[in-house]
């Protein structure tokens, strides 16, 4: 058999591979075209509920899951003037610390109200440390529509137990009463940050 | 064990559990000796400090012999039985199962934000011996929550199992029998009659007991989860009681305080005081030196501060230490040292209250250097006990439990004063009657039946306010030498017996030494490495020392933790401040004096430092810092880098003042005598006065739920007096100052007295009235 020479021989690899199928994404140029997959470990999310009270209810439960201690979260009562979460108790304090979290997960599952879930965004880098430490506000979903921002009441003749059995579909306009007006998306004072 | 032990043992029973063979005293209780082998039985309502009432059914247990279950907790054991619990038994395991899954139905198992999930035992028991799963598939009961029992305890009624702990307790041990089990079967809940609030001082201890987070308080409620939170055990610096206290923190606060395990000071409890007041540790610190500069306070750094305090110092005349009554013994040491040994004076006391000469002769001749003379286990065992100028509820909380124990085994007590309080009911004391401040009259004209049951196993108790009673700690003293009774000093602050064993007081050196003793000053000036002729003579106290002050032969002035506003004559110190040549304060907050010092050191709290109190027993309780990366001195550490800026080496550390302290042999020489000071009967009615436990204190500030538990502000009068009044909704009482108008109350008071809290809101004796406890004032119904 005719025997190519070494030379030839040796781009053997290189020519085949010219036409094959191209497998390098072009990031970040390209990235909308290849989405993570969806359970992709991202960014965490503080969810709501479809009136747009939190479901976080401050229990810590995610903080004393985490293996990195990457959460910090300190409760507080829901008071008659203000209102953040179904029931007595939420999350006045919320932070994360991208620094330590490794996106393990357990904290999503530890979480007894699927208050906390994790999003697909993992475009997470920064040039400095505080900024990593994200807060609640920058945890918080968004707003959906028939969402109101809290605090607020509940719907009114509900109860807690009626938020954790899925019954509430959307806000109501009784629950604009006058605590409307000093919400701040949500976000109560920040404090414990340390 | 020997056998000849096993033969004498007539009071043990021999019995078998799960196999294992002990014995046991007789009347030990099935669940205490399983938890001496090791072997544990699920329980809620079980509490060795409380009765047993089986209340829970969690540790039901197999005996031989007998058909159904029996509960552990209930259960005494007897010669020769034979116990088998869930772990070699199927019934008992299948009972303890049945009874959990009982105690769950009902159970709204909101463990996520319940106070108590993480410390749990419904929580823990549940996962050992519960089911996974609930067969319950009806509707939970649910009550509306949470509700206050009192204005700092809230209840939460689902949760509750109904193991009447916290009644038991309220019953028991506070004497405070307001808190019940109310309804029948599955309504079956905790409450008061009608509603009203639980009052009572130790209130506190129904949330650290309960088993489930039935009953949480309001000032720690959702503001943390146990399992992060770091625990240090700490003394507590309330009072002179002495309790061992847990102290949790996060992040560098302080988030609650429980009462810790000391089977010989506190037992298990703690009062409410003790309990939820710590917020002062945070709020309002002074945070660095501070100078005054043109009449202006400035802040300045600390060896400019320094440089500063000791060319002050220097530079003036005849100098004077005012230690308060706040300090740890260590603290007090450095203070009773500094002033012999860098200030060269003797002008030093640590009686930040109404005092007399008669008090300071008292305690040099009967308290200082006399640990452990009297203690909490005496109490228990006392045949009589003497109450003299003392209101232990409010003054010694603790010491008042423990009185109501050795009540209830049978002690007598007796109080000398001017009302008979709600403590002196609980205790069922026996009242002697004495107008405030004719205590001596009291006391000398006892009767002889009450003179005659005195023995030996007598104690006399003394409070702070004997002092304010001329002739009475005179009167105690000749009891005590005429009965054989022992006496003990209570004083009300939590240095102030540490303070007397350190010599902080005119006339007194360190172990009860007299000043004017030639052996004494040779041990002492040994100790401290000087010459003995270079110690000063006998300095002045209390009321002198305050006139000193006031007219100027004493001008130079060091002060630790002293508020003029808790003197009768806190007017004529700070008049002497304001004119004093140079003044040194020492505080972690601002005060009237802070307002009038020279220099300002800003100096450590409890929780920054470790060091003693030294309890009215005079029983060392040791306590470490529990933020140890505070960056603040304490007093001594301030001391100490002072004397060096005056040319003066004092070592400041804590721990080497310990070791000082205890390298000095306890006096074995003669003590100075407590010559009788005369009585004087006043005429007129007299004001009967005295710090509720919870008051407006300044250590209590920043706590509005435990203000709000705070007993009401009454002026309490006789029922004769109040006849003569012509019924008054309001009493206005008079003194030279002024005069404060309140709700009247009749009450058990001495003919001649009226009685009003010293510092409660709505009425601070001395700022208003300008007198104190014992002087005439006029009494007037309706308002000023």
């Amino acid at each position: 058999m005719l025997e190519l020479p070494a030379a030839v021989r040796g781009f053997g690899v290189t020519f085949g591979t010219i036409f094959k199928k191209v497998v390098t994404e072009q990031y970040p140029e390209d990235a909308s075209k290849y989405p993570p997959k969806p359970r992709f470990h991202g960014r965490h999310q503080l969810n709501r509920w479809a009136d747009g009270l939190e479901k976080c209810i401050g229990c810590e439960l995610c903080a004393w899951a985490c293996p990195a201690d990457a959460i910090f979260v300190q409760g507080a009562d829901n008071s008659a003037e203000e209102r953040f979460s179904p029931g007595e108790r939420y999350g006045r304090v919320y932070q994360i610390n991208y620094t330590r979290c490794i996106f393990c997960g357990l904290c999503i599952e530890a979480c007894p109200t699927r208050a906390l879930t994790m999003t697909n965004e993992f475009e997470l880098a920064d040039n400095n440390r505080a900024d990593l430490i994200y807060e609640k506000q920058d945890l918080l979903g968004p707003m959906l529509p028939g969402m109101l921002a809290p605090p607020h009441e509940m719907v009114p003749g509900t109860t807690d137990s009626d938020y954790y059995a899925n019954k509430i579909t959307g806000s109501v306009p009784e629950q604009s009463g006058p605590q409307q007006n000093n919400s701040q998306e949500g976000a109560p004072e920040q404090g414990g940050a340390e | 064990m020997t056998v000849t032990n096993h033969t004498e043992k007539t009071d043990h029973v021999n019995v078998v559990i799960d196999g294992i063979e002990m014995e046991v005293p007789k009347g030990t209780l099935v669940i205490r000796a399983a938890e001496q082998i090791g072997i544990e039985i699920p329980r809620f309502c079980d509490h060795p400090l409380l009765t047993p009432v089986a209340a829970c059914r969690a540790c039901l247990i197999e005996i031989d012999g007998v058909p159904k279950p029996q509960p552990a907790c209930a259960q005494v054991l007897s010669e020769g039985m034979n116990v088998r619990t869930q772990r070699s038994s199927e019934m008992a395991r299948i009972a303890q199962e049945g009874v959990m899954e009982f105690l769950l139905v009902n159970h709204p198992l909101d463990c996520p934000v319940c106070d108590k999930g993480g410390e749990c035992p419904l929580q823990n028991q549940a996962m050992t011996v519960g089911r996974a799963e609930s067969r319950f598939e009806g509707e939970k009961r649910t009550f509306p929550k949470p509700i206050n029992v009192n204005a700092q305890v809230l209840l939460d009624r689902e949760r509750c199992v109904s193991c009447a702990r916290c009644t038991r307790f309220a019953e028991e041990i506070a004497g405070d029998a307001s808190l019940e089990l109310l309804e029948r079967g599955a309504q079956q809940q905790v409450g008061t009659a009608n509603d009203e609030p639980f009052e009572s001082y130790f209130s506190g201890n129904v949330v650290q007991i309960c088993p489930v987070g039935a009953l949480t308080s309001a000032s720690y409620r959702f503001r943390s989860r146990p399992f992060d939170l770091v625990s240090v055990p700490t003394t507590c610096e309330h009072c002179a009681s002495g309790c061992s206290l847990r102290t949790d923190y996060r992040r560098g606060t302080v988030t609650r305080r429980l009462a810790w395990d000391d089977p010989e000071v506190n037992e298990e409890w703690s009062c409410d005081k003790g309990r939820f007041a710590f917020a002062y540790l945070a709020n309002g610190r002074i945070d660095s030196p501070l100078i005054r500069e043109n009449g202006e306070l400035r802040s300045a750094s600390w060896p400019e501060a320094m440089h500063f305090a000791a060319a002050g110092l220097a530079a003036a005349g005849t100098s004077a230490v005012l230690v308060g009554g706040r300090a740890t013994i260590e603290d007090a040491y450095a203070y009773s040292k500094f002033a012999r040994v860098v200030l060269g004076t003797d002008n030093l006391d640590f009686r930040a209250r109404a005092s007399s000469t008669e008090e300071a002769e008292f305690l040099a001749a009967h308290i200082a250097g006399t640990t452990l003379d009297v203690t909490y286990a005496d109490v228990e065992t006392a045949s009589q006990v003497l109450l003299v100028g003392f209101e232990p509820e409010d003054e010694s909380p603790i010491l008042f439990l423990r009185l109501r124990k050795g009540v209830k085994k049978g002690v007598t007590v007796h109080t000398v004063g001017p009302l008979y309080s709600l403590g002196s009911e609980k205790l069922s004391a026996h009242w002697i009657k004495a107008n405030a401040g004719s205590e001596a009259q009291a006391i000398k004209g006892l009767d002889s039946e009450v003179i005659s049951a005195l023995d030996s196993n007598s104690i006399i108790f003394v409070g702070e306010r004997a002092a304010s009673s001329p002739g009475a700690l005179s009167a105690v003293s000749q009891l005590g030498a005429k009965t054989g009774a022992r006496i003990a000093w209570v004083p009300r602050r939590a240095g102030e017996r540490g303070a007397l064993e350190a010599g902080a007081l005119a006339g007194l050196l360190p172990g009860g030494r007299p000043i004017s003793d030639p052996t004494a000053r040779t041990e002492i000036a040994q100790a401290w490495n000087i010459d003995a002729d270079s110690l000063p003579a006998v300095g002045v106290t209390g009321n002198e020392l305050i006139s000193a002050i006031a007219q100027g032969s004493i001008n130079a002035l060091i002060t630790a933790g002293v508020d003029p506003s808790d003197l009768p004559n806190g007017s004529e110190l700070t008049a002497g401040i304001e004119n004093a040549d140079f003044v040194v304060a020492l505080e972690n907050h601002h005060s009237e004096i802070t307002q009038r010092a020279s220099v300002v050191f800003p100096v450590a709290v409890v929780t920054e430092k470790s060091g003693s109190f030294m309890n009215w027993e005079g029983r060392n309780k040791p306590f470490s810092a529990a933020f140890r990366e505070a960056l603040t001195l304490t007093d001594a550490g301030v001391l100490s880098m002072l004397a060096s800026a005056m040319d003066v080496q004092l070592n400041g550390d804590t721990r080497a003042l310990r070791k000082e302290m205890n390298s000095l042999q306890p006096w074995s020489g003669s003590r100075t005598e407590l010559k009788p000071h005369a009585d004087s009967v006043p005429v007129g009615t007299t004001l009967a006065t005295w710090r509720l436990l919870i008051d407006s204190s300044v250590m209590q500030e920043g706590e509005p739920h435990l203000a709000a538990t705070a007993r009401p502000s009454l002026v309490a009068v006789s029922s004769a007096m109040f006849e003569q009044l012509g019924k008054p909704e309001v009493i206005t009482v008079t003194g030279p100052k002024g005069s404060i108008t309140l709700p009247a109350q009749v009450a058990e008071v001495s003919s001649e007295s009226v009685w009003l809290p010293m510092n409660s809101p709505e009425s601070h004796i001395y700022a208003q009235l300008g007198c104190g406890y014992g002087e005439v004032v006029t009494v007037k119904g309706g308002a000023a």
